[in-house]
């Protein structure tokens, strides 16, 4: 291996990741006196947490009476009671002030005639612990996310947090002592290698839906952070719970939001029919977005499809009429337009369920610290290595997550990752020089990319395994699919060994990337599939038909995935927290889930 | 693409001009071809940007422009290098030069270009590799700005501030801008003074985004900011901005706006 110049670095805390989660805990960080770097690998405003567009979940009751119990309640039922619910209890009540917090900070929300935010119902949303819909997406139109990630950028800036734009991290660095020292990142301008040294990492990276063929995110979503966590031998949890969002637009796979159904929208299968109301008598349309993703691939499955393949249904929300789609769905209606083709103001949309969002990931506790489960302790916290947003699983979406609680959970974690390291840890703490050997690791894994002469193109190995994700992991799965899954996943895997890129320059090198990120894909797409085809029953977003229903007895525990030196995968499990945080409410027990 | 160089001096630098490169033929048997001409230059080698052609059969590749890069990419030549993030137009990341006006690759369908699709990095920016330039001084000058809300009253402890619909109507059309310097670098004002304290189209829509804002208490420290001869001034209303913008917005009305404001400050 050619010698890799290293500049070195040293920050009280490292941040990776700029999407929403990662910056407000940055802001956080600085705020509260820590040196803090952010590093990422695309300018902050580039994160995908721009696209996110319906609205962010909080029970201030703006429009209609809300109650955070409530909000908990809808949650909790909405993980098929897989959340831990004193994570829950902490989102849902920090919810309210962190919308207030983000409003304070000039997020341009949209506005009620009373001067106050605007907000709309979202699937899963209900007052009084079930009863009917409630208003509680706090929105800036249909462009919430990007509203979002501007704002907090725009914070970043103003406590001069420092970012280090377009550094893709590598690896983490992790010391003798059983504590995670820093991460090790290329910065692409240059080629240059940086090693950043910092009492707490936090990983901040966002989901990995790149592993499917059709996805509703960004290319840059490719589970960075949790590929890092397992290399180095920590534990991923509940990754076979994959979300597929209901309205992903035909062929581009573009999110169409809940939102639309929010406003009045509704679905509509070959027939003209309005089929959800087979399926949620109650809420219908704007039942939780796994029931609606298995009711329509159900109605597609038996002949209802729309169009010549029978592959798609219509989303409809030309009845609302142009002046109000304009105002308060804007981006749909540009989106339609541009990816079908569609004017949304005269004709439905067709949609199709795509792969959206990633429950599972890094295994944290509710101030956002990494845990490394033991026997004795299923709690017991990995020092020095933090996790948030939808890389982390805290785990307050278990099995099913409601539309809005992401942009939640974002500013909810992000926040409390900075709260909790002001109480642990002391700014310009004096830190431990570094092994001689930390950077071996990841300039190891660099150098056996960028030198790569085999006989696949990345390209080819990243649709084989997107290929197997679609066919074998979707919304449906059985044991026969997901046990030759597995076997195909694995050789998938095994054909990383003849990848080959092309360019073998150290700057601005997005061949060399994208294997990096192909790796890091592969590591989640296996937990995903493997995890799929342990658990035995149906919860949430993992649709057995072979065990159709869900098993308290047996299952009410999450999976924690840890990969093996022989690159195979090793499942325990962890309780699940029932009981809340504190005495202002009472832990919700498992019921049927109906809506 | 082009180094900064003084007025008055109109020849190109020798190492910006760009050559013929290689040509990439469509594989046997494709039916409805396509020519992309994409500009190449890579800074590891002392040779001056190019032109390579791909040929691309369209009943193979999707609907955009970004959808043949990612094929050519994917498939015939993996060195190609460009930014791409959210294919939907939203992120901002993929704003190039395509058959002569700045877009985002992701939203600019193929069959909207007549005859061949040329496609050059933003205009006038420092090249870093390929079609991905150089934004730092781009983001530099918008943090310049002070893009975040100031206000001295505190705001309500449990509650948000107040806004009326029509108060936060004032800030559409500018809250959405991705800053994808489509507009910047579509301005000849821009190329010539933005690296001299001109901000750009983008950079002054969102000033005036913050002055618009009925919460923000700083309006005349932020016109204040502005008043010099070349932050805001150097707009000459020449309009590129408006008319290039992939996301419909109107930065030079927002321009407009601002100047008038700052002449009824005086």
């Amino acid at each position: 291996m050619p010698a890799y110049e290293i500049t070195d670095h040293t920050y009280d805390v490292v941040v990776v990741g700029a999407g929403g989660a990662g910056l407000r805990a940055a802001l956080g960080m600085s705020a509260a006196g820590f040196s803090t770097a952010c590093v990422t690998k695309v300018y902050p405003t580039r994160s995908h947490t721009v696209a996110a567009q319906g609205g962010i979940g909080a029970a201030i009751g703006n429009e209609t009476a809300d109650d955070w119990r409530w909000h908990m309640y809808d949650t909790v039922k909405g993980s098929d009671w897989l959340g831990d619910q004193d994570a829950i209890e902490y989102m849902c009540r920090n919810a309210i002030p962190a919308v207030y917090e983000l409003e304070h900070f000039g997020l341009p929300f949209s506005r009620r005639e009373n001067g106050k935010m605007y907000q709309r119902p979202f699937g899963g949303h209900t007052s009084n612990f079930g009863e009917k819909p409630v208003p509680r997406s706090v929105a800036a139109a249909d462009r919430t996310g990007h509203a979002m990630l501007h704002t907090l950028y725009q914070q970043c800036l103003k406590h001069k947090a420092k970012f280090f734009n377009e550094y893709f991290a590598i690896d983490l660095i992790m010391g003798a002592d059983g504590a995670c020292k820093g991460v090790i990142a290329q910065c692409l301008e240059d080629g240059t290698i940086h090693r950043f040294r910092a009492q707490t990492v936090v990983l901040a990276t966002g989901g990995a839906g790149r592993i499917y063929f059709s996805s509703t995110l960004a290319h840059i979503c490719t589970g960075d952070g949790g590929a890092m966590v397992a290399r180095a031998g920590l534990p991923l949890q509940d990754m076979e719970f994959v979300q597929f969002h209901p309205t992903g637009i035909y062929s581009a796979g573009c999110l169409i939001t809940e939102a639309c159904r929010g406003e009045g929208g509704y679905l509509t299968n070959a027939e003209g029919v309005r089929f959800m109301e087979k399926y949620a008598p109650n809420t219908k349309d704007l039942a939780s977005r796994d029931v609606v993703s298995r009711a329509m691939t159900i109605e597609m499955r038996e002949g209802r499809g729309v169009g010549p393949h029978k592959d798609h249904m219509l989303l409809h929300v030309e009845h609302l009429g142009a002046e109000f789609l304009h105002e308060k769905l804007p981006g749909i209606v540009e989106t339609a337009m541009i990816f079908a083709g569609i004017d949304a103001t005269k004709d439905p949309i067709p949609v199709l369920p795509t792969c959206h969002y990633s429950m599972g990931g890094i295994p944290t506790n509710y101030h956002g610290e990494v845990l490394r489960p033991t026997a004795a302790d299923p709690d017991a916290v990995f020092p020095g290595l933090m996790a948030v947003g939808e890389a982390a699983c805290a785990s307050v979406h278990g099995a099913n997550r409601l539309g809005t609680n992401s942009l939640t959970d974002l500013v909810v974690f992000g926040r409390a990752a900075a709260l909790r390291a002001a109480e642990v840890l002391t700014p310009q703490a004096e830190q431990a020089p570094l092994p001689k050997d930390s950077a071996d690791l990841a300039l190891a894994r660099l150098d056996r990319l960028r030198q790569a002469n085999g006989k696949l193109r990345t390209s080819e190995i990243r649709l084989s395994m997107q290929r197997t994700m679609q066919n074998d992991a979707a919304v449906f799965r059985t044991k026969k699919t997901l046990d030759e899954g597995w076997q195909k996943i694995q050789e998938v895997d095994a054909s990383l060994a003849e990848i080959k890129i092309a360019d073998r320059s150290m700057i601005w090198n997005t061949d060399l990337i994208e294997a990096l990120e192909l790796e890091n894909l592969m590591v989640n797409a296996k937990a995903v599939m493997y995890c799929a085809g342990i658990r035995e029953e149906s919860r949430g977003a993992h649709a057995r038909e072979d065990f159709p229903k869900r098993d308290d007895v047996n299952w009410m525990k999450h999976t924690l995935a840890t990969f093996n030196d022989k690159g195979g995968i090793d499942v325990s499990f962890r309780p699940v927290h029932t009981k809340p945080l504190s005495d202002d409410v009472e832990s919700i027990a498992p019921q049927v889930r109906v809506y | 693409m082009v180094a900064l160089m003084p007025l008055g001096k109109f020849l190109l630098p020798a190492n910006s001009k760009v050559g013929k490169g290689k040509t990439f033929a469509a594989p046997a048997g494709a039916t409805r071809v396509k020519k992309f001409h994409i500009y190449r230059w890579d800074p590891d080698k002392d040779e001056n940007p190019r032109l390579d052609t791909y040929e691309i059969d369209l009943d193979k590749c999707g609907p955009m422009v970004l959808d043949a890069l990612i094929k050519i990419k994917d498939e015939v030549d993996s060195t190609l290098t460009f930014r791409r993030s959210c294919r939907e137009g939203v992120c901002g990341s993929c704003s190039m030069n395509i058959d002569g006006t700045n877009t985002l690759s992701c939203i600019k369908a193929i069959s909207e270009v007549k005859g061949d699709v040329t496609i050059y990095p933003l205009p006038h920016m420092a090249v870093v590799k390929d079609l991905v330039v150089d934004l730092d001084h781009a983001f530099a000058q918008y943090e310049a700005i002070e893009p975040w809300l100031k206000a001295d009253t505190a705001p309500p402890p449990n509650g948000e501030r107040l806004q009326s619909p029509e108060e936060r109507k004032k800030l559409d059309g500018m809250w959405e801008c991705i800053m994808c310097f489509c507009c910047s670098t579509s301005c000849p004002s821009y190329w010539w003074n933005g690296q001299r304290g001109y901000l750009g189209p983008a950079t002054l829509m969102q000033a005036h985004r913050w002055v618009q804002d009925s919460r923000d208490e700083h309006t005349g420290e932020r016109l204040e900011f502005l008043e010099d001869g070349m932050r805001l001034f150097r707009c000459h209303t020449i309009m590129n901005c408006t008319v290039t913008c992939p996301k419909n917005l109107n930065p030079a009305r927002a321009i407009a706006e601002l100047k008038q404001l700052m002449i009824k400050r005086e």
